[in-house]
């Protein structure tokens, strides 16, 4: 890779499985040593691309470089200079943290000196280096997650995949997982790939792209993205829900819609409008909400939709997906 | 902290031939620590080959007479050793199945090696593994008339491994088509029961009826278990007319086909599954 050259390039990527768009024509840069950050409902097609960068699954159309490789022509060397942490886990359960590490070192052809230095130092990065002779299945979820991404990092790749990193982790679990991503930044100058459905976990990225449905709707940083919004989203309890849209759009001119059980719009300065929403709405107002803009207002606000809704919606045709991708992987 | 990380090593992974060979033999030590963390499979695997010759080849012995100088039992033994073979080769092979299953397969399908140098390592492992298990049975060998002749044992072992290798490549074949484990049991022992019935383990190939003559023919496990049954008898004083009823020859439209030629079939269509296997596993999303 060149100095000045993008760890990532992605121009026009589109990925169909027979009439199933996962992809629809993609573009994006990632600088070296930046943390970006894919975000975005199940089923957006996150997922999708990760596995085309990584040449697990191949384009239908456009062109990928990742560390100077493209995705395409030069995949062996590609895959020498990534690192990859699946979201499924990927480790062999009934060898100890040491195996499943030197598996990975003489897959990727380290040489033998080199592997056991580096095999020592991810497993001190990763807080693991106690249990190194412990198999695998004595480990706690938390514990796998680091020792997948230690040992995504043996290799000394340049750009690091991390796909859901933190999925299926209780909420102190996760935190420790970024904390080590954290540390790796610090003490690295590795590019991290990292995909998330959990806005908190975007904020720690440097730019983000939002992904919906196959595209990516925006991409920036997110202080970026939520000034961009400029306003503070309110949601309110009512007796009658229509009634209140209804309301709020003749008196106000603001457009409201349920989400997540409540009547929610987003307006600027929320917190000296809802004074004025009390006295002319003229129905009773059970609770009232009135949050600073999040990551999930920009995707509420770039999309029509909250995370949530997109993905209780997607649930139905998520398991028609399931189904059509059996036998796929 | 003293960690190195932040050194970025330059061109840390090599890539060539003595790459792959390093993957393979990684993939087949794999196979080597799991199979000893596993004794139930192990035991499971030996039982029931000793049913067969114990169990069964006793009580068939005294409907079934072998003829004047041949005990039944003998002329099952190298059937029963193939069949030890056959189990546990096969379901090595699907493990790969499990490996999908568990994302063991995707960690192996992501590194920068060939799906040659992983099906190899593969298959190796789950020959070697099965030939040791019956490793264990040969030592049996006196108990049913079969001496401890070191020649003999070592042409025994290659032919098992041989068998075991096939075996075991088929599996890999089964699981690059089959991703559930529910389906990949029956699957297997689709394949695993007509090729121990047709391979002449349990039963002689003289004087078998037309259609089933054919059959075995075109069973490659036959050019594993005959081979081992002729070099088995060339040990032994068997008389003429145990010989003829009980013999190992195996005919191709009436010409007695070479020993060494019938192992060179059994190498060359693991050599063919092989190649198919890495073929399948190419293929990418």
């Amino acid at each position: 890779m060149e100095p000045d050259e993008a760890a990532v390039s992605v121009r026009g990527l589109r990925k169909t499985y027979g009439e199933v768009e996962a992809v629809r024509g993609i573009d994006l840069d990632v600088e070296q040593r930046e943390m970006f950050g894919f975000l975005g409902p199940n089923g957006a097609g996150k997922t999708t691309a990760i596995k085309i960068l990584c040449t697990i699954a191949e384009p239908t159309g456009g062109s990928v470089t990742v560390a100077g490789c493209d995705v395409v022509t030069d995949r062996a060397e590609l895959r020498r200079r990534i690192g990859v942490v699946f979201q499924e886990p990927t480790l062999d359960a009934y060898l100890t943290a040491e195996q499943n590490l030197r598996f990975h070192g003489e897959l990727y052809g380290m040489p033998r000196k080199v592997l056991r230095d580096r095999m020592d130092d991810v497993l001190e990065l990763v807080g693991l280096a106690d249990r190194r002779n412990d198999q695998v299945l004595k480990f706690s979820g938390g514990m796998k997650r680091r020792l997948e991404i230690g040992r995504g990092l043996l290799h000394a790749p340049q750009v690091l995949f991390l796909d859901e990193p933190t999925i299926g982790l209780d909420p102190q679990t996760r935190a420790s997982i970024w904390d080590y991503i954290g540390r790796l930044r610090k003490e690295t100058d590795i590019t991290i790939f990292v995909t998330t459905h959990y806005m908190d976990e975007a904020e720690y990225c440097d730019r983000i792209a939002i992904m919906n449905r196959g595209e990516i709707v925006v991409t920036g940083t997110p202080d970026g993205l939520k000034r961009s919004i400029g306003s503070d989203r309110v949601q309110i309890r009512t007796e009658d829900d229509e009634r209140a849209i209804e309301r709020i759009r003749d008196r106000f001119g603001i457009e409201a819609a349920v989400h997540d059980g409540m009547v929610t719009f987003a307006v600027p300065g929320g917190a000296e409008f809802v004074p004025k929403l009390f006295a002319d709405l003229g129905m009773d107002i059970q609770t009232v909400t009135i949050t600073r803009p999040s990551l999930d207002d920009v995707f509420l606000s770039y999309t029509g939709r909250t995370i949530a809704d997109s993905e209780s919606a997607a649930e139905g045709s998520a398991s028609a997906m399931a189904r059509a991708f059996q036998g796929r992987r | 902290m003293t960690s190195t990380l932040p050194v970025r090593y330059k061109e840390i992974t090599a890539s060539g031939l003595r790459h792959e060979a390093r993957a393979t033999t990684m993939v087949w030590r794999r196979e080597m620590i799991r199979f000893s963390h596993d004794r139930m499979r192990v035991f499971a695997m030996l039982v029931q080959p000793l049913l067969f010759l114990f169990v069964m080849g006793t009580g068939l012995a005294s409907v079934v007479r072998a003829g004047d100088g041949l005990d039944f039992r003998t002329f099952l033994f190298p059937g029963v050793l193939a069949m030890s073979v056959l189990f546990s080769a096969a379901f090595s092979g699907i493990s790969l199945v499990w490996d999908r299953e568990f994302g063991f397969l995707r960690e192996m399908l992501v590194a920068p090696v060939s799906k040659a140098a992983i099906v190899v390592g593969k298959c190796l492992g789950g020959a070697t593994t099965a030939t040791l298990q019956a490793v264990v049975l040969l030592a049996l060998a006196g108990v049913v008339g079969v001496p401890y002749h070191p020649v003999l044992l070592a042409e025994l072992v290659v032919l098992l491994f041989i068998g075991a290798f096939m075996l075991t490549s088929m599996g890999v074949l089964l699981s690059a088509r089959i991703t559930q484990i529910q389906a990949a049991m029956p699957a297997s022992q689709l394949i695993i029961m007509p090729m121990m019935f047709l391979s002449g383990a349990l039963f002689p190939m003289a004087n078998l009826p037309g259609w089933l003559a054919v059959l075995t023919k075109l069973n490659p496990l036959t050019y594993v278990v005959q081979p081992m049954r002729t070099v088995i008898f060339e040990h032994l004083d068997v008389p003429p007319a145990a010989l003829a009823a009980f013999g190992s020859d195996v005919t191709w439209g009436g010409w007695q086909v070479p020993i060494l030629l019938q192992v060179a079939v059994a190498v060359g269509v693991t050599g063919l599954i092989v190649a198919l296997a890495v073929a399948l596993f190419s293929r990418t999303d």
